[in-house]
Protein backbone atom coordinates (compact mmCIF):
# COMPACT_ATOMS: atom_id res chain seq x y z
CA UNK A 1 0.00 0.00 0.00
CA UNK A 2 2.80 2.59 0.35
CA UNK A 3 3.18 2.52 -3.26
CA UNK A 4 -0.11 4.68 -3.22
CA UNK A 5 2.49 7.44 -1.71
CA UNK A 6 4.99 7.16 -4.90
CA UNK A 7 7.28 9.62 -5.70
CA UNK A 8 4.71 11.59 -7.87
CA UNK A 9 2.11 11.86 -5.52
CA UNK A 10 4.30 13.07 -2.55
CA UNK A 11 5.69 15.86 -5.09
CA UNK A 12 2.54 17.21 -5.95
CA UNK A 13 0.96 16.29 -2.88
CA UNK A 14 3.46 18.63 -0.76
CA UNK A 15 4.72 20.90 -3.02
CA UNK A 16 0.94 22.00 -5.68
CA UNK A 17 1.53 23.45 -8.41
CA UNK A 18 -0.86 26.64 -9.49
CA UNK A 19 -1.61 27.01 -5.86
CA UNK A 20 -3.70 30.91 -5.28
CA UNK A 21 -6.39 31.72 -6.15
CA UNK A 22 -7.31 34.27 -9.49
CA UNK A 23 -8.81 37.55 -9.31
CA UNK A 24 -10.50 38.08 -11.79
CA UNK A 25 -11.27 34.79 -12.70
CA UNK A 26 -13.82 33.17 -15.14
CA UNK A 27 -14.77 31.01 -12.68
CA UNK A 28 -14.39 30.72 -9.19
CA UNK A 29 -16.00 27.76 -7.45
CA UNK A 30 -15.66 25.93 -4.50
CA UNK A 31 -16.43 21.79 -3.89
CA UNK A 32 -16.46 20.32 -0.51
CA UNK A 33 -15.65 16.37 0.30
CA UNK A 34 -18.49 16.34 3.52
CA UNK A 35 -16.98 12.81 4.65
CA UNK A 36 -13.12 13.83 5.08
CA UNK A 37 -13.38 17.98 5.18
CA UNK A 38 -11.18 18.22 2.40
CA UNK A 39 -11.99 21.46 0.03
CA UNK A 40 -10.74 22.79 -3.19
CA UNK A 41 -11.46 25.63 -4.45
CA UNK A 42 -10.79 26.43 -7.86
CA UNK A 43 -10.51 29.63 -10.18
CA UNK A 44 -10.06 29.64 -13.64
CA UNK A 45 -9.49 32.05 -16.64
CA UNK A 46 -11.12 31.29 -20.16
CA UNK A 47 -10.29 33.75 -23.15
CA UNK A 48 -12.04 34.72 -25.88
CA UNK A 49 -11.34 31.57 -28.53
CA UNK A 50 -12.43 29.15 -25.48
CA UNK A 51 -8.37 28.64 -24.24
CA UNK A 52 -7.56 28.56 -20.52
CA UNK A 53 -5.10 31.10 -19.50
CA UNK A 54 -4.90 30.85 -16.27
CA UNK A 55 -5.77 28.44 -13.38
CA UNK A 56 -4.74 28.75 -9.49
CA UNK A 57 -6.59 27.18 -6.85
CA UNK A 58 -6.69 26.91 -3.12
CA UNK A 59 -7.68 23.97 -1.00
CA UNK A 60 -7.07 21.44 2.16
CA UNK A 61 -6.95 18.11 1.90
CA UNK A 62 -4.85 14.62 1.61
CA UNK A 63 -1.90 13.87 -0.68
CA UNK A 64 -4.72 12.43 -2.86
CA UNK A 65 -6.85 14.80 -2.95
CA UNK A 66 -4.16 17.61 -3.50
CA UNK A 67 -1.89 15.76 -5.57
CA UNK A 68 -5.12 15.34 -8.39
CA UNK A 69 -5.98 18.48 -8.28
CA UNK A 70 -2.46 19.91 -9.10
CA UNK A 71 -2.23 17.44 -11.83
CA UNK A 72 -5.26 18.85 -13.38
CA UNK A 73 -4.22 22.36 -12.89
CA UNK A 74 -1.14 21.29 -14.99
CA UNK A 75 -2.65 19.54 -17.56
CA UNK A 76 -6.04 22.00 -18.42
CA UNK A 77 -3.69 25.12 -18.47
CA UNK A 78 -3.52 25.94 -22.18
CA UNK A 79 -5.54 23.63 -23.24
CA UNK A 80 -9.28 24.46 -25.44
CA UNK A 81 -12.53 23.88 -23.16
CA UNK A 82 -13.46 21.26 -25.81
CA UNK A 83 -9.94 19.39 -25.15
CA UNK A 84 -10.85 20.06 -21.26
CA UNK A 85 -14.63 18.59 -22.24
CA UNK A 86 -13.16 15.39 -22.90
CA UNK A 87 -10.83 14.66 -19.37
CA UNK A 88 -12.34 11.43 -17.92
CA UNK A 89 -11.98 10.05 -14.72
CA UNK A 90 -10.13 7.75 -16.29
CA UNK A 91 -7.34 10.18 -17.23
CA UNK A 92 -6.71 11.21 -13.35
CA UNK A 93 -6.26 7.48 -12.61
CA UNK A 94 -3.50 7.50 -15.15
CA UNK A 95 -1.85 10.60 -13.60
CA UNK A 96 -1.94 9.18 -10.46
CA UNK A 97 -0.40 6.22 -11.74
CA UNK A 98 -2.10 3.77 -8.95
CA UNK A 99 -5.08 2.39 -7.98
CA UNK A 100 -7.28 3.79 -6.03
CA UNK A 101 -9.62 2.51 -3.47
CA UNK A 102 -13.06 2.72 -3.56
CA UNK A 103 -13.00 5.62 -0.35
CA UNK A 104 -10.48 7.48 -2.18
CA UNK A 105 -12.24 8.37 -5.13
CA UNK A 106 -14.21 11.48 -3.89
CA UNK A 107 -10.35 12.20 -2.78
CA UNK A 108 -8.66 11.84 -6.40
CA UNK A 109 -12.00 13.37 -8.11
CA UNK A 110 -12.36 16.38 -6.14
CA UNK A 111 -10.81 18.69 -8.38
CA UNK A 112 -12.30 17.35 -11.21
CA UNK A 113 -15.35 18.01 -9.50
CA UNK A 114 -14.88 21.21 -9.03
CA UNK A 115 -13.61 21.89 -12.77
CA UNK A 116 -17.27 20.32 -14.47
CA UNK A 117 -19.46 22.05 -11.91
CA UNK A 118 -17.41 25.11 -12.17
CA UNK A 119 -17.34 25.46 -15.75
CA UNK A 120 -20.76 24.60 -16.11
CA UNK A 121 -21.50 28.46 -15.68
CA UNK A 122 -19.95 29.11 -19.37
CA UNK A 123 -22.55 29.57 -21.90
CA UNK A 124 -19.94 27.62 -24.17
CA UNK A 125 -19.06 24.65 -21.88
CA UNK A 126 -22.79 23.98 -21.81
CA UNK A 127 -22.85 23.83 -25.24
CA UNK A 128 -20.10 21.14 -25.93
CA UNK A 129 -22.30 19.15 -23.53
CA UNK A 130 -25.14 19.31 -25.29
CA UNK A 131 -23.09 18.66 -27.75
CA UNK A 132 -21.96 15.66 -26.42
CA UNK A 133 -25.51 14.37 -25.50
CA UNK A 134 -26.59 14.51 -29.61
CA UNK A 135 -23.49 12.57 -30.24
CA UNK A 136 -24.29 9.92 -28.03
CA UNK A 137 -27.51 9.58 -29.48
CA UNK B 1 5.66 -8.31 26.22
CA UNK B 2 3.00 -6.53 27.52
CA UNK B 3 0.87 -7.34 30.20
CA UNK B 4 -2.72 -7.54 29.52
CA UNK B 5 -4.29 -10.00 32.14
CA UNK B 6 -5.69 -8.61 35.47
CA UNK B 7 -7.27 -10.78 37.95
CA UNK B 8 -10.68 -10.08 36.97
CA UNK B 9 -10.47 -9.46 33.25
CA UNK B 10 -8.71 -11.84 30.92
CA UNK B 11 -8.12 -10.25 27.42
CA UNK B 12 -7.56 -12.91 25.81
CA UNK B 13 -10.47 -15.10 26.71
CA UNK B 14 -11.74 -11.94 25.97
CA UNK B 15 -10.73 -11.77 22.44
CA UNK B 16 -12.08 -16.01 22.07
CA UNK B 17 -15.33 -14.42 22.08
CA UNK B 18 -15.06 -12.72 19.36
CA UNK B 19 -14.95 -14.10 15.87
CA UNK B 20 -14.17 -11.09 13.60
CA UNK B 21 -10.60 -11.01 15.18
CA UNK B 22 -9.45 -14.15 14.33
CA UNK B 23 -8.27 -12.80 10.39
CA UNK B 24 -5.94 -11.47 9.00
CA UNK B 25 -6.17 -8.28 7.98
CA UNK B 26 -3.73 -9.11 4.74
CA UNK B 27 -0.74 -11.54 5.17
CA UNK B 28 1.45 -10.69 7.50
CA UNK B 29 -0.66 -8.47 9.05
CA UNK B 30 -3.16 -9.32 11.91
CA UNK B 31 -6.00 -7.44 12.25
CA UNK B 32 -5.98 -4.52 14.84
CA UNK B 33 -9.42 -3.26 15.32
CA UNK B 34 -9.06 0.92 16.89
CA UNK B 35 -12.47 2.05 15.30
CA UNK B 36 -14.60 0.95 17.90
CA UNK B 37 -16.19 4.50 18.82
CA UNK B 38 -17.65 4.04 15.26
CA UNK B 39 -18.96 0.84 15.58
CA UNK B 40 -17.99 -2.30 17.76
CA UNK B 41 -17.77 -5.75 16.53
CA UNK B 42 -19.57 -8.37 18.28
CA UNK B 43 -19.37 -11.95 20.29
CA UNK B 44 -20.14 -14.93 19.13
CA UNK B 45 -23.00 -14.98 21.43
CA UNK B 46 -25.00 -12.24 19.64
CA UNK B 47 -24.32 -13.44 16.25
CA UNK B 48 -25.83 -16.60 17.66
CA UNK B 49 -28.48 -15.18 18.84
CA UNK B 50 -29.97 -13.03 16.49
CA UNK B 51 -29.47 -16.75 14.28
CA UNK B 52 -31.31 -19.20 16.38
CA UNK B 53 -34.02 -16.51 16.49
CA UNK B 54 -34.13 -16.57 12.53
CA UNK B 55 -33.72 -20.71 12.50
CA UNK B 56 -35.99 -21.57 15.18
CA UNK B 57 -38.81 -18.83 15.81
CA UNK B 58 -39.04 -16.32 13.58
CA UNK B 59 -42.34 -14.56 13.77
CA UNK B 60 -44.06 -11.58 14.09
CA UNK B 61 -44.49 -9.70 17.86
CA UNK B 62 -47.31 -8.79 19.54
CA UNK B 63 -49.77 -10.26 17.26
CA UNK B 64 -50.20 -13.79 16.57
CA UNK B 65 -51.96 -16.80 18.43
CA UNK B 66 -49.32 -18.97 17.74
CA UNK B 67 -46.32 -21.00 19.30
CA UNK B 68 -43.51 -19.07 17.11
CA UNK B 69 -44.77 -15.74 17.69
CA UNK B 70 -45.55 -16.21 21.53
CA UNK B 71 -41.48 -17.39 21.75
CA UNK B 72 -40.61 -14.09 19.25
CA UNK B 73 -42.65 -11.71 21.65
CA UNK B 74 -41.26 -13.41 25.23
CA UNK B 75 -37.65 -12.85 23.67
CA UNK B 76 -38.60 -9.28 22.24
CA UNK B 77 -39.75 -8.33 25.44
CA UNK B 78 -37.20 -9.79 27.58
CA UNK B 79 -34.44 -7.32 25.86
CA UNK B 80 -36.71 -4.54 26.82
CA UNK B 81 -36.66 -6.03 30.24
CA UNK B 82 -32.60 -6.64 30.40
CA UNK B 83 -32.78 -3.22 28.77
CA UNK B 84 -34.60 -1.85 31.94
CA UNK B 85 -32.07 -3.18 34.21
CA UNK B 86 -28.88 -2.71 32.54
CA UNK B 87 -29.90 1.21 33.12
CA UNK B 88 -31.82 0.73 36.47
CA UNK B 89 -35.02 2.25 34.93
CA UNK B 90 -37.86 2.12 36.96
CA UNK B 91 -40.25 0.65 34.06
CA UNK B 92 -39.99 -1.53 31.26
CA UNK B 93 -42.25 1.07 29.97
CA UNK B 94 -39.75 3.47 29.94
CA UNK B 95 -37.67 1.85 27.60
CA UNK B 96 -38.38 2.12 23.43
CA UNK B 97 -36.96 0.53 21.00
CA UNK B 98 -35.60 2.58 18.45
CA UNK B 99 -33.32 2.31 15.02
CA UNK B 100 -30.57 4.06 17.41
CA UNK B 101 -29.49 7.13 19.00
CA UNK B 102 -30.27 9.57 16.25
CA UNK B 103 -33.71 7.95 15.98
CA UNK B 104 -33.89 8.19 19.46
CA UNK B 105 -33.31 12.11 19.62
CA UNK B 106 -35.51 12.70 16.52
CA UNK B 107 -38.17 11.27 18.57
CA UNK B 108 -38.01 13.42 21.29
CA UNK B 109 -37.55 16.78 19.20
CA UNK B 110 -40.64 15.71 16.90
CA UNK B 111 -42.64 14.01 20.06
CA UNK B 112 -41.73 16.45 23.40
CA UNK B 113 -39.88 19.26 21.29
CA UNK B 114 -42.70 19.54 18.64
CA UNK B 115 -45.20 20.62 21.50
CA UNK B 116 -42.97 22.31 24.14
CA UNK B 117 -40.68 24.43 22.16
CA UNK B 118 -41.78 27.65 19.98
CA UNK B 119 -40.81 31.57 19.88
CA UNK B 120 -38.69 32.56 23.01
CA UNK B 121 -38.02 29.20 24.46
CA UNK B 122 -34.62 28.14 24.62
CA UNK B 123 -32.69 24.95 24.30
CA UNK B 124 -29.09 24.53 24.62
CA UNK B 125 -26.76 22.00 23.37
CA UNK B 126 -22.55 21.93 23.34
CA UNK B 127 -19.95 22.81 20.73
CA UNK B 128 -18.51 19.42 21.00
CA UNK B 129 -21.53 17.43 19.61
CA UNK B 130 -22.23 14.95 17.39
CA UNK B 131 -24.75 16.00 14.60
CA UNK B 132 -27.14 13.93 15.85
CA UNK B 133 -27.66 16.34 18.46
CA UNK B 134 -27.22 19.43 16.59
CA UNK B 135 -29.36 18.39 13.14
CA UNK B 136 -32.81 17.59 14.69
CA UNK B 137 -32.34 21.01 16.90
CA UNK B 138 -31.87 23.22 14.05
CA UNK B 139 -34.46 21.77 12.09
CA UNK B 140 -37.17 21.86 14.79
CA UNK B 141 -36.19 25.35 15.66
CA UNK B 142 -36.82 26.03 11.98
CA UNK B 143 -40.02 24.50 12.19
CA UNK B 144 -41.69 26.35 15.44
CA UNK B 145 -38.99 29.56 15.96
CA UNK B 146 -36.90 28.60 19.45
CA UNK B 147 -33.61 29.65 20.05
CA UNK B 148 -30.90 27.10 19.85
CA UNK B 149 -27.56 27.87 21.84
CA UNK B 150 -24.35 25.77 22.99
CA UNK B 151 -22.17 25.63 25.49
CA UNK B 152 -18.72 26.23 24.44
CA UNK B 153 -15.88 23.95 25.55
CA UNK B 154 -12.48 25.00 27.28
CA UNK B 155 -8.84 24.50 25.94
CA UNK B 156 -8.78 21.44 27.97
CA UNK B 157 -11.62 19.82 26.41
CA UNK B 158 -14.19 20.31 29.34
CA UNK B 159 -17.41 22.12 28.95
CA UNK B 160 -16.93 25.57 30.65
CA UNK B 161 -19.66 25.13 33.60
CA UNK B 162 -19.83 28.81 34.08
CA UNK B 163 -21.15 29.41 30.86
CA UNK B 164 -23.28 26.99 31.12
CA UNK B 165 -24.82 28.11 34.40
CA UNK B 166 -25.06 31.67 32.87
CA UNK B 167 -26.96 30.47 29.96
CA UNK B 168 -29.21 28.38 32.95
CA UNK B 169 -29.24 31.51 34.58
CA UNK B 170 -30.17 34.00 31.77
CA UNK B 171 -32.34 32.62 29.12
CA UNK B 172 -35.82 31.00 29.15
CA UNK B 173 -34.04 27.68 28.74
CA UNK B 174 -36.70 24.47 28.27
CA UNK B 175 -34.05 21.65 27.18
CA UNK B 176 -30.50 21.05 27.42
CA UNK B 177 -29.32 18.10 25.32
CA UNK B 178 -26.09 17.03 25.47
CA UNK B 179 -23.87 13.86 25.16
CA UNK B 180 -22.23 11.80 28.02
CA UNK B 181 -18.90 11.08 26.57
CA UNK B 182 -17.35 12.89 23.52
CA UNK B 183 -16.93 11.03 20.42
CA UNK B 184 -13.52 13.05 19.33
CA UNK B 185 -12.17 14.55 22.91
CA UNK B 186 -12.78 12.15 24.73
CA UNK B 187 -14.17 14.12 27.36
CA UNK B 188 -16.42 12.89 30.11
CA UNK B 189 -19.36 15.32 30.44
CA UNK B 190 -20.42 15.92 34.58
CA UNK B 191 -24.03 14.53 33.43
CA UNK B 192 -25.12 14.66 36.72
CA UNK B 193 -24.49 17.99 38.21
CA UNK B 194 -25.97 19.06 34.65
CA UNK B 195 -28.93 17.39 35.29
CA UNK B 196 -29.29 19.23 38.65
CA UNK B 197 -28.43 22.89 37.42
CA UNK B 198 -31.05 21.97 34.52
CA UNK B 199 -33.74 20.80 36.87
CA UNK B 200 -32.79 23.82 39.69
CA UNK B 201 -33.58 26.38 36.73
CA UNK B 202 -36.60 24.87 35.32
CA UNK B 203 -35.67 22.55 32.29
CA UNK B 204 -35.19 18.91 30.92
CA UNK B 205 -32.03 17.15 30.20
CA UNK B 206 -31.87 14.65 27.46
CA UNK B 207 -28.19 13.01 27.06
CA UNK B 208 -26.87 11.02 23.97
CA UNK B 209 -25.31 8.26 25.61
CA UNK B 210 -23.89 6.02 21.94
CA UNK B 211 -20.24 6.50 23.57
CA UNK B 212 -21.05 6.33 27.62
CA UNK B 213 -22.66 3.18 27.65
CA UNK B 214 -20.76 0.65 26.12
CA UNK B 215 -17.64 1.94 28.33
CA UNK B 216 -19.11 2.60 31.74
CA UNK B 217 -22.27 1.54 33.95
CA UNK B 218 -25.05 3.90 33.52
CA UNK B 219 -28.18 4.36 35.92
CA UNK B 220 -30.40 6.62 34.88
CA UNK B 221 -32.20 7.45 37.91
CA UNK B 222 -29.17 8.34 39.83
CA UNK B 223 -27.97 10.81 36.93
CA UNK B 224 -31.67 11.56 37.18
CA UNK B 225 -31.91 12.31 33.40
CA UNK B 226 -35.29 12.85 31.47
CA UNK B 227 -34.34 11.56 28.40
CA UNK B 228 -31.05 8.93 27.75
CA UNK B 229 -30.40 7.70 24.10
CA UNK B 230 -28.17 4.96 22.93
CA UNK B 231 -27.21 2.46 19.78
CA UNK B 232 -26.78 -1.08 20.24
CA UNK B 233 -23.86 -1.36 18.10
CA UNK B 234 -21.58 0.10 19.75
CA UNK B 235 -21.82 -1.89 22.62
CA UNK B 236 -21.06 -5.55 21.04
CA UNK B 237 -24.57 -5.26 19.96
CA UNK B 238 -26.40 -5.35 16.19
CA UNK B 239 -27.25 -2.42 13.98
CA UNK B 240 -30.52 -0.89 13.63
CA UNK B 241 -31.26 -1.15 17.50
CA UNK B 242 -30.96 1.75 19.86
CA UNK B 243 -32.47 2.70 22.95
CA UNK B 244 -34.84 5.99 24.05
CA UNK B 245 -35.31 5.70 27.89
CA UNK B 246 -37.69 8.75 29.17
CA UNK B 247 -38.97 9.00 32.70
CA UNK B 248 -42.74 7.47 32.40
CA UNK B 249 -44.76 10.77 32.90
CA UNK B 250 -42.82 12.67 30.17
CA UNK B 251 -43.48 10.23 27.84
CA UNK B 252 -46.99 9.39 28.64
CA UNK B 253 -47.72 12.89 27.95
CA UNK B 254 -46.22 13.14 24.77
CA UNK B 255 -48.02 12.41 21.32
CA UNK B 256 -46.60 9.40 18.70
CA UNK B 257 -44.24 10.61 16.35
CA UNK B 258 -44.68 7.28 13.69
CA UNK B 259 -48.57 6.22 12.89
CA UNK B 260 -49.38 2.53 12.09
CA UNK B 261 -49.99 -0.76 13.32
CA UNK B 262 -49.09 -1.94 17.22
CA UNK B 263 -49.13 2.17 18.35
CA UNK B 264 -52.66 2.03 18.54
CA UNK B 265 -55.76 0.67 20.67
CA UNK B 266 -58.05 1.75 18.63
CA UNK B 267 -58.50 2.65 14.91
CA UNK B 268 -61.65 4.21 13.16
CA UNK B 269 -61.91 6.20 10.27
CA UNK B 270 -63.03 9.18 12.24
CA UNK B 271 -60.03 8.98 14.05
CA UNK B 272 -57.88 6.96 16.84
CA UNK B 273 -56.30 6.12 20.12
CA UNK B 274 -52.87 5.60 21.27
CA UNK B 275 -51.67 1.94 22.61
CA UNK B 276 -49.99 2.44 26.18
CA UNK B 277 -46.32 2.80 26.43
CA UNK B 278 -43.70 1.68 24.56
CA UNK B 279 -46.01 0.57 22.24
CA UNK B 280 -47.08 4.23 21.65
CA UNK B 281 -43.74 4.80 20.37
CA UNK B 282 -43.13 1.58 17.97
CA UNK B 283 -45.11 1.63 15.25
CA UNK B 284 -44.87 -0.92 12.90
CA UNK B 285 -43.41 -4.67 12.39
CA UNK B 286 -40.02 -3.88 14.86
CA UNK B 287 -36.36 -4.82 14.38
CA UNK B 288 -36.93 -8.39 16.40
CA UNK B 289 -33.41 -10.26 15.99
CA UNK B 290 -31.80 -6.75 16.78
CA UNK B 291 -33.87 -5.99 19.91
CA UNK B 292 -33.17 -10.22 20.88
CA UNK B 293 -29.16 -9.61 20.15
CA UNK B 294 -29.33 -6.46 21.76
CA UNK B 295 -30.36 -8.32 24.99
CA UNK B 296 -27.57 -10.22 24.25
CA UNK B 297 -25.33 -7.86 24.29
CA UNK B 298 -26.34 -6.62 27.49
CA UNK B 299 -25.70 -10.29 28.91
CA UNK B 300 -22.37 -10.06 27.48
CA UNK B 301 -21.35 -6.32 28.96
CA UNK B 302 -23.05 -7.28 32.47
CA UNK B 303 -21.43 -10.57 33.05
CA UNK B 304 -18.22 -9.38 32.04
CA UNK B 305 -18.16 -6.12 34.25
CA UNK B 306 -18.80 -2.77 33.01
CA UNK B 307 -16.37 -1.72 35.88
CA UNK B 308 -14.07 -4.28 34.58
CA UNK B 309 -14.77 -3.09 30.80
CA UNK B 310 -13.97 0.55 32.22
CA UNK B 311 -10.64 -0.05 34.17
CA UNK B 312 -9.24 -2.22 30.78
CA UNK B 313 -10.16 0.87 28.58
CA UNK B 314 -9.09 3.10 30.67
CA UNK B 315 -5.57 1.53 31.42
CA UNK B 316 -5.29 1.05 27.45
CA UNK B 317 -6.37 4.50 26.61
CA UNK B 318 -2.93 5.89 29.60
CA UNK B 319 -0.72 3.71 27.75
CA UNK B 320 -1.80 4.84 24.21
CA UNK B 321 -1.79 8.70 25.40
CA UNK B 322 1.69 8.09 26.95
CA UNK B 323 3.49 6.18 23.66
CA UNK B 324 1.52 9.05 21.03
CA UNK B 325 3.12 11.40 23.21
CA UNK B 326 6.48 9.99 22.27
CA UNK B 327 5.51 10.71 18.69
CA UNK B 328 7.45 13.93 17.46
CA UNK B 329 5.17 16.26 15.50
CA UNK B 330 1.71 14.48 16.80
CA UNK B 331 -0.90 16.36 18.74
CA UNK B 332 -3.51 14.76 20.71
CA UNK B 333 -7.18 16.77 21.41
CA UNK B 334 -9.01 16.35 24.57
CA UNK B 335 -8.38 16.41 28.33
CA UNK B 336 -5.27 14.62 29.46
CA UNK B 337 -7.32 12.53 32.19
CA UNK B 338 -10.75 11.40 33.27
CA UNK B 339 -11.38 10.90 29.73
CA UNK B 340 -13.06 7.91 27.34
CA UNK B 341 -11.39 4.92 25.31
CA UNK B 342 -10.26 6.78 22.61
CA UNK B 343 -7.46 9.15 21.34
CA UNK B 344 -8.07 12.01 18.47
CA UNK B 345 -5.10 12.77 16.57
CA UNK B 346 -3.05 15.06 13.98
CA UNK B 347 0.59 14.58 13.10
CA UNK B 348 1.97 17.53 11.26
CA UNK B 349 2.71 17.01 7.67
CA UNK B 350 -0.10 14.08 7.28
CA UNK B 351 -3.76 14.44 6.25
CA UNK B 352 -5.70 12.70 8.78
CA UNK B 353 -6.63 10.60 5.59
CA UNK B 354 -3.63 9.99 4.29
CA UNK B 355 -3.09 8.34 8.02
CA UNK B 356 -5.68 6.34 8.20
CA UNK B 357 -5.00 4.91 4.85
CA UNK B 358 -1.82 4.02 5.66
CA UNK B 359 -2.44 2.34 8.85
CA UNK B 360 -4.80 0.78 7.04
CA UNK B 361 -1.91 -0.70 5.51
CA UNK B 362 -0.46 -2.13 8.68
CA UNK B 363 -3.72 -4.13 9.53
CA UNK B 364 -4.97 -1.27 11.92
CA UNK B 365 -8.40 -0.11 11.27
CA UNK B 366 -9.02 3.62 12.46
CA UNK B 367 -11.24 6.23 11.33
CA UNK B 368 -10.42 9.72 9.97
CA UNK B 369 -12.72 13.03 9.33
CA UNK B 370 -13.95 15.06 11.09
CA UNK B 371 -16.24 11.93 13.32
CA UNK B 372 -19.89 14.00 12.69
CA UNK B 373 -18.76 16.68 14.73
CA UNK B 374 -18.21 19.03 12.27
CA UNK B 375 -18.52 22.20 14.67
CA UNK B 376 -15.97 20.91 17.55
CA UNK B 377 -13.10 20.61 14.57
CA UNK B 378 -13.87 24.31 13.81
CA UNK B 379 -13.58 25.24 17.35
CA UNK B 380 -10.52 23.60 17.23
CA UNK B 381 -9.19 25.30 14.06
CA UNK B 382 -8.76 21.62 11.90
CA UNK B 383 -10.37 20.11 9.45
CA UNK B 384 -9.75 16.65 10.47
CA UNK B 385 -8.46 14.08 12.84
CA UNK B 386 -7.61 10.41 13.24
CA UNK B 387 -8.90 8.69 15.87
CA UNK B 388 -7.81 5.34 17.18
CA UNK B 389 -10.83 4.00 19.70
CA UNK B 390 -10.20 1.13 22.30
CA UNK B 391 -12.69 -1.20 23.71
CA UNK B 392 -12.74 -4.64 26.00
CA UNK B 393 -10.64 -7.29 23.36
CA UNK B 394 -8.00 -4.54 22.73
CA UNK B 395 -4.57 -4.64 23.63
CA UNK B 396 -1.54 -2.79 24.65
CA UNK B 397 0.33 -4.75 21.81
CA UNK B 398 -2.26 -3.54 19.55
CA UNK B 399 -1.33 -0.03 20.94
CA UNK B 400 2.15 -0.94 19.97
CA UNK B 401 1.28 -1.96 16.46
CA UNK B 402 -0.43 1.41 15.84
CA UNK B 403 2.17 3.88 17.38
CA UNK B 404 4.85 1.81 15.00
CA UNK B 405 2.38 2.24 11.83
CA UNK B 406 2.54 6.03 12.88
CA UNK B 407 6.10 6.09 12.59
CA UNK B 408 6.40 4.07 9.75
CA UNK B 409 3.87 6.50 7.86
CA UNK B 410 5.80 9.27 8.79
CA UNK B 411 8.79 7.52 7.15
CA UNK B 412 6.72 7.17 4.30
CA UNK B 413 6.03 11.21 4.10
CA UNK B 414 9.86 11.62 4.34
CA UNK B 415 8.99 13.12 7.99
Amino acid sequence: MDNMYRENILDHGMNPRNTGVLDPATIDYEVKNPLCGDRLRLTIRVDENNIITGVGWDGEGCAISQASASMLGEEIMGKSLDDVQALTKDDIYTWLGIPISANRVKCAMLGLKALNVGLYGLEYWRDLQDREEEDEE
Amino acid sequence: MTQDTTLSFDVERIRADFPVLHQEHSPGHPLVFLDNAASSQRPAAVIDAMGDYYRRYHANVHRGIHKLSEAATAAYEGSRKKVKRFLNAKSKREIIFTRGTTEGINLVAQTWGRVNLGPGDVVISTVMEHHANIVPWQMLAAQTGFDLRFIPFKADGTLDMDAFGEMLDTLPVKLVTVMHGSNVLGTINPIEQMAQMAHDAGALILVDGAQSVPHMPVDVRALDVDFFVFSGHKMVGPTGIGVLYGKRDLLEAMPPWMGGGDMISVVRLSGSEWNELPYKFEAGTPSIAEAIGLGYAVDYLTEVGLENIHAHVEMLTDYALERLAEVAGLTVYGPETGRGGLAAFTVDGIHPHDMAQLLDAEGVAVRAGHHCAQPLHDELGISATTRASFYLYNTKSEIDTLVESIEKAKRVFKL
